[in-house]
């Protein structure tokens, strides 16, 4: 029993390494700030979070996997809530999207609320 | 784009001459530390070049999030558990930067 929990938990921690690295590249590669910043919480949810969970299985139930767990729950709240925040503030300062983009409703919305010359 | 090759080459014959930058022959987990110090490079890549402050700004954030990841590792092969604790603590000081910059960045003081 031990044996396959330490398995799998090489496992997940092989997992989870594999979608940090391509999330990093992602976020190298992309052009712009909303398709990096949506390729790079990518490195949240599956990968960081899933090198926890496999030190939590390869540890068991000590201190040790306790703090595991209590980083998962750390990450998994906070994360989203950053990667939202920086990603309002940079289109509130009129960073540019990229040339290839087909829909903006933000941009929409705002102009329905304050009116088209405000942006401008 | 000369100075992007002037970096890499350095960083190249830096690990080199250092030699445990590049360890071919270790454990699993030395491997995957080293793979995560490879993301690491990449994202430095991001916040020094980046054309715009939100590139950085992510850039910083997603770094945090990797170096959790990393010490996690690093607490697993020394077998010592106050690595989680950096962890964690580096995690709540990423996450409080990471709306510090946010905030800045659209002009607001902090303490509105």
């Amino acid at each position: 029993m031990s044996e396959l929990t330490g398995t799998a938990g090489m496992v997940l921690i092989c997992i989870g390494m594999a979608f940090d690295f391509f999330g990093v590249l992602g976020l190298v590669r992309l052009p712009d700030v909303y398709n990096r910043l949506q390729a790079a919480t990518k490195c949240v949810t599956f990968g960081t979070a899933g090198i926890l969970l496999g030190v939590f299985l390869i540890q068991g139930f000590s201190v040790f996997g306790f703090k595991a767990i209590l980083g998962i729950i750390f990450v998994f709240l906070t994360s989203p809530v950053a990667a939202h925040a920086i990603s309002r503030a940079a289109h509130r300062s009129r960073i540019s999207l990229t040339e290839k983009t087909v829909v903006d409703q933000y941009e929409e919305d705002h102009q329905l609320e304050e009116g088209p010359d405000v942006s401008a | 784009m000369r100075l992007v090759r002037w970096f890499s080459g350095l960083v190249f014959v830096a690990g080199f001459l250092y030699y445990d930058f590049f360890v071919f022959e270790g454990t699993l987990l030395v491997r995957l530390i080293n793979v995560s110090l490879f993301c690491a490079l990449f994202v430095l890549f991001r916040v020094i070049f980046g054309p715009s402050p939100a590139d950085r700004i992510v850039a910083v954030d997603i770094l945090g999030i990797l170096i959790v990841g990393m010490l996690a590792l690093m607490g697993l092969h020394y077998q010592q558990n106050f690595f989680l604790d950096v962890a964690l603590i580096w995690a709540l000081l990423s996450f409080v930067a990471s709306l510090a910059f946010a905030k800045i960045l659209e002009g607001r003081q902090l303490d509105e």
